[in-house]
């Protein structure tokens, strides 16, 4: 028992050590400047790490090799590309909005890093422990909004504009999906507290199987739909339209070249790992173990496995799965995700209200009631909007 | 938190003259934003931590794209307006004297809110919760179907008769 307390502790006494030295009156600002700077520097290198694992990964999907030029199977690449990056020369349009171009990249940056620090990345391990957490990180995620349309419209380019446009649509689409899937969480743990809400997934179902929120219907079906708008949010494949290389060459990003657009990547990644994280927090238990007899690896440990969990299932998806177009996307958000959302608060209620039962075969009752109550209408629901497509045989024009 | 208040109301004041002052409109929406963050930082350091981010979801995140959106969707063509029956030069003035009126009215005549006590502490979320569906829910109610009606009202504005059969093909929607 100690060793597991010694471990959890582990990633925070240097901190501790460190702050030995600091004046009282000083220490509240230097706490912060620690943890600010400690998420700052974990997810930029876990940027760079991610940019390396996403080429090597899509380059596997594609039968090439990737990046394996610069270190050891191309490890440093992204170093190298950084420091390209940053050498490259910025360039701002003549008619481009001088205040708006330059403000945009990091009012897209800034409130993400913000976002991380309300995180739980293990059993002590909270920057910033705020009783509405969630809507704080939600809040935060929604400024990115303004950041693309300022992006867009400051660069007064017609691209820039159809990708901002595309973008700002997209963004406040998914927004409600992703808003209602995150409230089931909400509704079994009774708090907005991510720390609380990890907390209600405490303790083992006999077995030794953890008590996390994936594992009822309600929590599974909140969990897909949650990534759905995570690669909505975060611009990825499927859902990359605002950038759409191939129609509108890259949108927003179009005007902006060196660390600027870098700024931007960055941005995006760090929103990904956002929401993955929050996504982990709500329905994968968070910090916590699987099985009890795993309870003894430290907590961070176990976060950073299922973000990297989570981000390797992001990189297949966009290695597998065509881009959307515009109506679809938007169908697909409000005919189809929005009312599955509200179906899966009200599984999550129906679930709280039959927590009482004690009969034989009850838990089999739930699940069958609660699971229906998504399943169902996700099937009809999914076949009204194919309409005849349901029925017929599937034909690929460019694979038969 | 003298300092926080003197820092966020002196920006505030400025991001709105700029709102109302500026020729691009949509630096005028972008200053409106600045004022709402300037709203939610007042917010924070009253210790309302709940409506301070509900501010910037709502206002900085969906309003505002709310409002650049209607910029830019009604800046390119001409809009049809009626003659409207009272002068444009005096119609603002009096909208705007007649909500700050009623909101004077309705401060100076509600009762003096309670002194504060020891004992008074930040409103937690859950608290706020519980008033807003038990004390509050008919306000609640009300301001829901206000947002529906609202809501039916965009979709019937929205919504194209289709046109009577031309022989051609509609166009997407």
């Amino acid at each position: 028992m100690f060793a597991v307390e010694t471990l959890n502790q582990g990633p925070g006494s240097p901190g501790q050590l460190w702050m030995q030295w600091v004046p009282l009156s000083w220490q509240p600002a230097a706490a912060a400047l620690l943890g600010a700077a400690t998420i700052v520097a974990v997810f930029a290198g876990l940027f760079a790490l991610t940019t390396w694992l996403e080429r090597k990964g899509l380059a596997r999907i594609q039968n090439r090799p990737g990046p394996n030029r610069v270190g050891p199977a191309g490890l440093l690449q992204p170093a190298a590309d950084g420091l390209k990056m940053l050498l490259k020369e910025d360039i701002r349009p003549w008619a481009a909005d001088p205040w708006v171009h330059t403000l945009a990249p990091l009012l897209k940056v800034v409130p993400v890093f913000c976002a991380l620090a309300v995180i739980p990345f293990g059993r002590h391990l909270v920057a910033l422990h705020l009783d509405a957490g969630l809507v704080f990180f939600l809040a935060m995620g929604a400024i990115t909004e303004v950041a693309l349309f300022m992006a867009g419209w400051g660069s007064r380019n017609k691209y820039s504009l159809l990708g901002a446009m595309r973008a700002i649509a997209q963004l406040i689409s998914y927004e409600v999906p992703l808003a209602l899937a995150a409230l089931t969480a909400v509704l079994a743990a009774g708090s907005l507290s991510l720390p609380a809400i990890v907390d209600s997934q405490a303790g083992w179902y006999p077995g030794g199987l953890a008590r996390w929120h994936v594992f009822t219907p309600w929590g599974l079906a909140g969990l897909v739909l949650f990534f759905i708008g995570t690669t909505a949010k975060a611009n990825r494949a499927p859902f990359d339209l605002p950038e759409g290389e191939s129609e509108i060459i890259a949108g927003h990003l179009v005007e902006y070249s060196g660390f600027k657009y870098a700024l931007f990547f960055l941005g995006e990644y760090l929103l990904l790992f956002g929401y993955s994280a929050v996504g982990i927090t709500l329905f994968l238990g968070g910090w916590r173990a699987p099985f009890a007899w795993l309870d003894w690896i430290p907590s961070p440990a176990w976060f950073a496995l299922k973000l990297l969990a989570c981000i390797a299932w992001f990189i297949w998806l966009r290695g597998t799965v065509p881009r959307l177009r515009a109506d679809q996307l938007m169908h697909f958000a409000w005919k189809f995700l929005l009312p599955l959302g509200l179906l899966a608060n009200a599984a999550a209620l129906l679930w709280q209200a039959t927590a009482g039962w004690d009969f034989a075969g009850a838990s089999l009752l739930r699940w069958g009631l609660a699971g229906g109550l998504v399943l169902v209408p996700y099937q009809v629901l999914g076949r009204m909007l194919l309409g005849a497509a349901a029925g017929r045989p599937r034909h690929y024009r460019f694979a038969d | 938190m003298e300092t926080a208040f003197t820092v966020l109301a002196l920006g505030m004041l400025v991001a709105a003259a700029a709102a109302m002052s500026l020729r691009n409109l949509i630096h005028c929406a972008l200053c409106l934003v600045g004022a709402f963050g300037g709203a939610a930082g007042l917010f924070l350091t009253l210790g309302a931590e709940f409506v301070a981010f509900a501010q910037v979801l709502v206002y900085v995140g969906a309003i505002s794209i709310l409002i650049v959106f209607a910029l830019l969707l009604t800046s390119t063509r001409a809009v049809e307006t009626a003659q409207p029956w009272v002068p444009p030069r005096g119609l603002g003035p009096t909208v705007a004297g007649l909500v700050t009126g009623l909101l004077l009215a309705a401060v100076g005549l509600s009762p003096g809110l309670p002194e504060k006590t020891a004992a008074t502490s930040a409103v937690s979320v859950q608290e706020l919760g519980r008033e807003l569906l038990t004390r509050q829910a008919p306000a609640l109610l009300a301001v829901g179907l206000l947002l529906t009606a609202a809501l039916i009202g965009a979709v019937v504005v929205a919504l194209r008769e289709p046109p009577p059969t031309s022989g051609k093909e509609e166009p997407p929607a």
